[in-house]
């Protein structure tokens, strides 16, 4: 059993019942090539970094999903690659690590909560630092180096 | 009279000592680095956004390839910009 993350930009052109469809379709097509959809991530409306198709936002979406084998991800991809309001995607396989990541982030371990409270106190790369490393392992040294972040992350747990 | 304590520096001695850098990964034991998390990114990239070398960021080889593939995928999915001025 292998874990994967698609990430996808749909056009935000099209109306927000279409952009629903279509994602919605993707996430069908998952299931049906006998994936077992873990979770979606609505990431919502973004500005671009830069232009794509002359669009400068996208709507993004990231689906992780398991599947026992990868074959059935050319065949998705493809797909993906013809349809017109998907602009740009990408499918990753995740180890241990990104698996355990992104269960965390969904616990809100490392979510937007103590991002925020982060923010306040420290540069923004230390505190998320600390949060990401919490989760991962309840070590002291960690609540020696930065006793604030790390003891708010412990607690939401 | 005036005590070890009081003596004053005409300069500050600390100035010329460089801070030993490290690895940030190693040192706060992150595994996995997220290709969304442009926020987080966006410290290993200069304001051109080029990818900022090992010498400057500390990061031991293992952390600054999966920091480097990271950024490469928040480019091709728009998270990042390819060229740039005035990042950050």
């Amino acid at each position: 059993m292998k874990q994967y993350e698609v990430t996808f930009i749909v056009d935000p052109v099209l109306s927000g019942d279409e952009i629903k469809a279509t994602a919605q379709t993707y996430i069908d097509a998952l299931t049906n090539a006998g994936g077992t959809i873990v979770y979606v991530d609505e990431m919502g409306l973004r500005q671009l970094a830069y232009p794509i198709n002359n669009r400068t936002s996208g709507v993004y979406y990231c689906v992780e999903f398991q599947v026992e084998t990868g074959e059935m991800l050319t065949n998705f991809e493809l797909s993906l690659r013809r349809d017109e309001r998907i602009m740009r995607f990408l499918t990753v396989a995740l180890d241990k690590y990104g698996v355990k990541y992104n269960e965390d982030k969904r616990n809100g371990l490392i979510g937007k909560k103590s991002k925020s409270k982060d923010k306040d106190k420290d540069s923004k790369g230390k505190g998320r630092n600390e949060a990401k490393k919490a989760p991962a392992k309840k070590a002291a040294p960690k609540a020696e180096a930065k006793p604030a972040p790390v003891a708010v992350a412990e607690e939401e747990e | 009279m005036a005590s070890r304590d009081d003596i004053k520096f005409l300069s500050n001695p600390n100035i010329g000592q460089n801070r030993k850098k490290y690895c940030r990964f190693r040192r706060f034991g992150i595994k996995h680095i997220d290709y969304k998390d442009s926020d987080f990114l966006i410290q290993f990239i200069n304001a051109q956004g080029k990818i900022l070398p090992r010498r400057i960021t500390g990061n031991s080889l293992k952390y600054q390839r999966k920091v480097a593939t990271a950024i490469k995928r928040a480019r091709h999915l728009a998270i990042l910009p390819y060229v740039t001025d005035l990042l950050k």
